[in-house]
């Protein structure tokens, strides 16, 4: 049996680190909150760009509208980029792994000949993935860790339109978005996301009640501004899920560790009292048969 | 009449206005009541909007669209100052 002051430095140890998780839990909660909040507060944006898009493109059907972001490559797509969204810091349990894991399985599966040909290029948000995949002899764009300590739409905005400018100049024929999407705060869904090249919304089945606009400058005109600003917006909204997810993955981390602490500790003290009882019982019993061989 | 500025970071301004003139691709034009329906792309600059006070309110935003339908106003802008 192990002796009483090991265990005692254990349990005190233990203790600590528990301390230290259920600390970072209730961080990771808060944040978790604040960065919903932002979700929530993008979607009237979102939503209300979508509708007008859809609405334009409805009563543009007939005629064509040139658009950059909708090149179709002729055959099979030659260059890629994949933007994988990852976190800047650890202890969030699989969360990185599965999106890492994710990339190698498209890279290996889905893109192994251009990424033979070195056409393949990634892009990484977060210093997990870029950390991962600087080991490795991928291609890769300057990283963009920076984006997840401040995430604002115009910091965000600016990168996206790096990458699409990168597509109008056939850098690239695909660009696709590899990251993971919040669903609650212990369930994430790996999402591959195609984002350019892009094609105008398709008409949904609800029919907006057609209203005669005045369109300033054109339709064609407006159109042209409007995706781009919903390419930017569907590119901040994956680094937006994908940082919320991150919180509610390291909260879920950090509640596990503290409940494997805590029956941790149930079963240290456990075996302390034990070896406690043990000894008080031999030196009883020393002191007993002591007694007896005097009076004998 | 009501109109709300959203941004995608947030709701910057939502009420009843008398009146708002906003920076058009085509040239700055002002929306009254029982405004014709319509959708415009805007230029960077300033929205001013009076109140039902008649106070005046400025937002400076960096380009966005609106859409003015049957006396309801949605900006959508990028940023707002």
């Amino acid at each position: 049996m192990a002796n009483l002051k090991a265990i005692r430095t254990r349990i005190t140890s233990v203790k600590s680190t528990r301390q230290i998780t259920s600390a970072m839990k209730m961080v990771s909660a808060a944040k978790l909150r604040k960065a919903q909040d932002k979700i929530v507060r993008l979607r009237p944006y979102a939503n209300k760009l979508h509708e007008i898009l859809v609405g334009l493109s409805q009563s543009l059907a007939d005629s064509e509208v040139e658009n950059v972001y909708g090149r179709q490559p002729k055959s099979s797509p030659e260059k890629i980029l994949l933007v994988v969204i990852t976190s800047n810091r650890g202890l969030c349990g699989a969360f990185n792994t599965n999106v890492i894991k994710e990339a190698r399985r498209v890279i290996s599966e889905k893109y192994p000949d251009q990424h033979n040909n070195g056409n393949l290029l990634l892009m990484t948000i977060g210093k997990k993935g870029y950390d991962y995949f600087k080991k490795t002899k991928i291609n890769m764009l300057p990283e963009q860790n920076n984006l997840l300590h401040d995430l604002t739409f115009d910091n965000v905005a600016e990168v996206a339109e790096q990458v699409m400018k990168s597509f109008v100049a056939s850098e690239f024929d695909r660009i696709e978005i590899i990251y993971n999407q919040f669903k609650n705060a212990a369930v994430q869904n790996l999402t591959n996301e195609l984002f350019l090249p892009v094609e105008i919304a398709a008409p949904g089945k609800v029919k907006t009640t057609p209203v005669d606009y005045i369109y300033e400058p054109d339709q064609e005109a407006i159109i042209k501004e409007l995706i781009p600003k919903s390419l930017k917006i569907q590119f901040y909204k994956s680094i937006l899920d994908s940082f919320v997810a991150e919180h509610g993955a390291r909260m879920t981390a950090m509640h596990k560790a503290t409940d494997n602490a805590t029956g941790m500790i149930r079963d240290l003290t456990l075996q302390y009292n034990k070896a406690r009882q043990t000894t008080i019982t031999n030196q009883i019993l020393e002191v007993v048969s002591g007694a007896e061989a005097l009076r004998g | 009449m009501k109109i709300e500025i959203i941004t995608p970071e947030k709701k910057a301004f939502e009420g009843d206005i008398k009146s708002v003139r906003v920076p058009g691709k085509k040239g700055s034009f002002q929306v009254l009541k029982d405004h014709a329906p319509i959708i415009s792309t805007l230029d960077s600059g300033s929205v001013i909007i009076v109140d039902l006070e008649g106070n005046e309110k400025i937002f400076e935003i960096s380009g966005g669209v609106i859409e003015v339908k049957a006396n309801k106003i949605i900006l959508l802008a990028d940023s707002v100052k």
